[in-house]
């Protein structure tokens, strides 16, 4: 036991050594190529902006967390919509996957809020803009959610049922937490998707991260400063996702 | 256990599994063994008589009560039997014990404790204790087997059905499955089985049941089929299985 650990814990310093020389490589490789284009970089003019990229970073944040949280129930309504026995309702379903999956999420966004929200009186852009990007993004989880459902086999299903559960008790007890540990790794690489289409929200004039960094930029007048801290305030969201979504996949890892 | 099945047809697309299929035992047959070739319709005639699958048409009756086609019926009559398969089956996710409380939790209503103590006794039964904290990627085949058949009989079925429990197992683990089976046969446990352990189905069964491409072809006492079997298609088959045995 004691010898697992220890090459558990050397396999950890291993990593470590790589993961900093990957790290000083790329810091390297990227200092180059910036100092070799003629530009003159003049970070300091981002300084004054700080408030604004920072409320851009919050109003990233609260629409991305509102999202989440929508598009997995919607994600889940329209997985087992396609599902239904019931035909209308599998064709809207369907068809509604079919079309948010097949359009750029640009004219969804301009067809969505300018017409559709308009013709409904509702003029929260915020609102209107979390709920499209909840239905953008629970389109593409649907997809995830229906093939880890459709791939727990039919042994599995004629074992529940063997054991005397019933169709609801199959599903809680024998398929979900199967297919959930199928669906989690698509799961987290939606959600990271998710978080960067949140960018293109301005275009319905909701100032978050994207939007904010431009503005510095034309206000400041750089070109590109504003773009490497956008970078990094992007993956200070998507990194502790990835990193949770690894551990949840682990903890519930039952095939060896 | 007397069993009555007429006419029963189920089919899987065009393909007939159960061909009007007839037989009937006397009430005090115990144990009924299933024969026949692959594909002769043993296993769906065991699901059909644990009413894990719904037969098109045709009677079934245990015990002069008849067994429903209607599904809400027939998970309350599945619910009195157990099953193993050949496969396994156990629930990958859940640990050797939690496949055997579980069910007893949820569909037999029973507490917690109740579950746990039950599901304990029955691993510890049939020699699983040290590995019941295990799930059953960490368990060999016939350790798994012997879990699934802990998981059947933790409810006391008024009747157990095994289908081919032994025919993804290696010769040793499927002594010692078998050794199992028949404890619980020599213990009263009523029991259906399919299976091509041929001398093992000497030694257990009461009655034997002998199918062909969906058909009954013989139904008789188990000593009476081996000895004596009727049809030449029988005959057959008994050769094949014991001329290297």
């Amino acid at each position: 036991m004691s010898k697992q650990a220890a090459s558990t814990s050397h396999q950890t310093l291993k990593e470590l050594v790589w993961g900093l020389a990957l790290a000083l490589a790329l810091a390297l490789v990227t200092w180059a190529l910036f100092a070799s284009v003629r530009y003159q970089w003049r970070w300091e003019a981002l300084w004054d902006y700080r408030e604004l990229i920072l409320k851009g970073w919050i109003m990233t944040v609260l629409i991305s967390v509102g999202a989440l949280v929508l598009s997995i129930t919607l994600g889940l309504g329209l997985m087992m919509g396609q599902r239904s026995p019931w035909i209308p309702v599998r064709l809207l379903c369907r068809g509604a996957v079919e079309i948010v999956r097949g359009t750029p999420f640009l004219v969804q966004l301009l067809i969505g809020y300018y017409i559709i929200a308009n013709a409904l009186h509702i003029n929260q852009a915020v609102l209107v803009g979390i709920i499209l990007l909840a239905s953008f993004e629970g389109a593409y989880l649907s997809e995830i959610f229906r093939g880890a459902l459709e791939s727990i086999g039919a042994s599995q299903i004629e074992a529940a049922r063997a054991v005397g559960f019933d169709r609801a008790q199959m599903y809680r007890y024998v398929i979900f937490p199967q297919a959930l540990r199928r669906a989690l790794p698509g799961t987290a690489g939606q959600m990271g998707a998710l978080i960067k289409d949140s960018s293109l929200l301005s275009v319905i004039s909701i100032q978050e991260l994207t939007q904010a960094v431009k503005m510095t930029n034309s206000q400041a007048y750089v070109a590109l400063e504003g773009f490497v801290p956008l970078a990094l305030l992007y993956l200070a969201l998507t990194l502790p996702l990835s990193w949770w979504a690894r551990r949840l996949e682990t903890r519930f890892k039952f095939e060896t | 256990m007397q069993l009555t099945a007429h006419q029963l047809t189920k089919r899987y697309g065009e393909h007939l599994a159960l061909d009007g299929a007839c037989f009937d035992t006397p009430a005090d047959v115990r144990s009924v063994v299933l024969l026949g070739p692959s594909g002769s319709g043993k296993s769906t005639l065991l699901r059909v008589l644990g009413s894990l699958l719904l037969p098109e048409s045709g009677e079934l009756s245990m015990d002069g009560k008849a067994l429903s086609s209607d599904e809400a019926a027939a998970l309350q009559q599945r619910r009195e039997n157990g099953f193993v398969f050949q496969g396994f089956n156990l629930f990958p996710h859940l640990t050797a014990l939690e496949n055997v409380a579980l069910p007893l939790r949820i569909v037999h209503g029973q507490s917690d404790d109740q579950a746990h103590q039950r599901a304990v006794e029955v691993l510890e039964r049939f020699g699983m204790g040290p590995h019941r904290e295990k799930r059953p990627a960490e368990m060999s085949g016939g350790q798994q087997q012997r879990v699934a058949l802990a998981r059947a009989i933790a409810a006391k079925p008024k009747l157990l059905l095994l289908d081919e429990p032994t025919s993804a197992l290696d010769p040793m683990m499927t002594q010692e499955v078998l050794d199992l089976i028949r404890e619980l046969a020599e213990a009263g446990q009523q029991i259906v089985l399919s299976t091509h352990e041929i001398s093992f189905a000497k030694k257990v069964a009461d009655w034997v049941v002998f199918l062909d491409h969906g058909k009954v072809m013989e139904s008789s006492p188990a000593k009476d089929f081996f000895e004596h079997p009727k049809s030449e298609l029988a005959q057959q088959f008994l050769d094949a299985l014991t001329r290297y045995r």
